[in-house]
């Protein structure tokens, strides 16, 4: 799927047409392809909804890394690190209402 | 004359005129057309193509606000040497490598994989797989997708259980061979749900069924039946789906799908199938021609995408690695190349991702 494969082919194609996962909203955009089955444009208002953002803020690092961090969304930079992987998805998944499997898994274990 | 640096389909630098990139693209547009029965593309797409091979920078992107998602087929572990095969082979694990992908490249979702990359060996290596994947989605935070061929092609002596059936097609006992590839099929269909179903068990996020049909329409057929498996039993899974070539080849050539003949589809029937059997997001894919011109490929390429995306209820991305989606067989591409593809697999072909 999507990129791979040659050597350097994935970093050149994210820099010149992806949205920048953490950096930005991309991971948001990419749930929404994943659970509800949306195409880019659908995905990418159903976010900016739930952020209360036009679609331009979902690719502005400035605008995101201050959503990410106010919201427990996880980030790259180091001062948003009190929310990362299996802590910041549960939080992705409550703002976004989907459902993520390892999240669901997670407080399922976590509730006995 | 002004010549505009471009690539062969094997990779070798070009470098061709105005007139011929035109040639090269309504080229391509016409023979993917005229293969699929699709529309070719319109002169302000071609227009378009060729601004981009035009453009005199080394590298080109989208239009601000129109950026799409990557999904990938291990492109996260290429770091990592936990991926022997087209691998950079740094010594460190997958976790580091995923976690790169993640924070460094910063890409929107990351696959993992077993080195071998196909459900069968997966199957058994689960233990494996399920402590891995386990251990890596507690600590991610994009989408960890579980990557693997179904790759019916295994399932066939010498390492499979199953004749070849084109020794017997060979014979002309065709009846055989048809129900070699019927079983081999619903073999592969058994392992694919049983690793969907382990993985599930630890909190899998996403699975990919990749490189889908490359042994043939019985192996789509494989493939769709086990999309519906999973969907009714494991319903909060998402199930993503890229194929191996433009064309469901023919190897059987008479098994259907809700009544639809699988043999010689193209892309945008095959996202049809896929959607009816549940897949949540479909990977196009488009075959270069290594002695022909990136312009040509890449408007064979968008083409077929573009008849895809027009008409489909569910996400649509391009697979854009090595030989295909406009892209060179080669490993080490040009930066420009892979730009260019990716702008006008987005900007012309539609893509929701790449």
């Amino acid at each position: 799927m999507g990129t791979g494969d040659s050597h350097g082919v994935a970093i050149a194609q994210i820099v010149s047409s992806c949205m920048g996962g953490m950096r930005t909203a991309g991971d948001l955009v990419a749930w929404m392809q994943l659970t509800r089955r949306m195409k880019i444009h659908s995905a990418k208002e159903y976010v900016a909804g739930k952020l209360n953002l036009s679609i331009s803020d979902l690719t502005d690092e400035t605008v995101m890394a201050g959503v990410r961090g106010r919201n427990g969304l996880g980030s790259v930079i180091p001062d948003h690190v009190e929310y990362m992987g299996i802590a910041a998805k549960s939080k992705i998944a409550r703002l976004l209402d989907i459902p993520i499997h390892s999240v669901d898994l997670y407080e399922k274990h976590l509730g006995g | 004359m002004h010549e505009i640096i471009t690539s062969s389909g094997d990779g070798k630098r070009i470098a061709v005129s105005r007139d011929d990139l035109q040639r090269d693209i309504a080229a391509g547009s016409e023979n993917a057309a005229q293969k699929g029965d699709i529309d070719g593309l319109s002169r302000a797409d071609i227009n378009h193509l060729v601004d981009i091979f035009c453009q005199p920078t080394k590298t080109v992107s989208v239009e601000p606000g129109r950026e799409v998602i990557v999904s990938d087929d291990g492109a996260g572990l290429m770091a990592s040497w936990g991926r022997p095969s087209a691998g950079h082979a740094i010594p460190i694990s997958d976790h580091q490598s995923i976690l790169m992908y993640e924070r460094v490249y910063c890409a929107d979702t990351c696959g993992l994989g077993f080195p071998d990359y196909s459900y069968k060996p997966v199957k058994s290596a689960i233990g494996y797989a399920r402590s891995h994947y386990k251990a890596i989605s507690m600590l991610t935070t994009i989408p960890l997708v579980y990557g693997s061929q179904p790759n019916m092609g295994m399932y066939y002596h010498p390492g499979g259980p199953f004749p070849n059936p084109f020794d017997y097609f060979s014979k002309y006992e065709y009846e055989k061979g048809f129900q070699f590839q019927e079983e081999a099929a619903q073999m592969m269909r058994g392992d694919i749900r049983y690793v969907a179903e382990q993985l599930y068990e630890v909190g899998c996020e996403a699975i990919n069924l990749d490189t889908t049909a490359s042994a043939g329409d019985a192996e789509f057929w494989g493939a769709l039946m086990v999309v519906e498996d999973i969907k009714s039993r494991l319903p909060a899974l998402p199930v993503v789906m890229g194929m191996a070539g433009e064309d469901v080849i023919g190897m059987h050539g008479r098994l259907t799908y809700q009544n639809e003949r699988l043999a010689g589809m193209y892309p945008h029937r095959q996202v049809e199938m896929a959607a009816k059997a549940g897949v949540d997001i479909f990977g196009v894919a488009v075959n270069s021609d290594t002695g022909a011109s990136t312009p040509y490929n890449l408007a064979r390429a968008v083409t077929f995408l573009k008849a895809a995306t027009a008409h489909s209820i569910i996400p649509v991305h391009a697979n854009s690695g090595m030989g295909v989606g406009g892209m060179p067989m080669t490993l080490l591409p040009p930066v420009g190349c892979s730009t260019r593809c990716a702008k006008a697999l987005v900007e012309i072909g539609r893509a929701d991702g790449l």
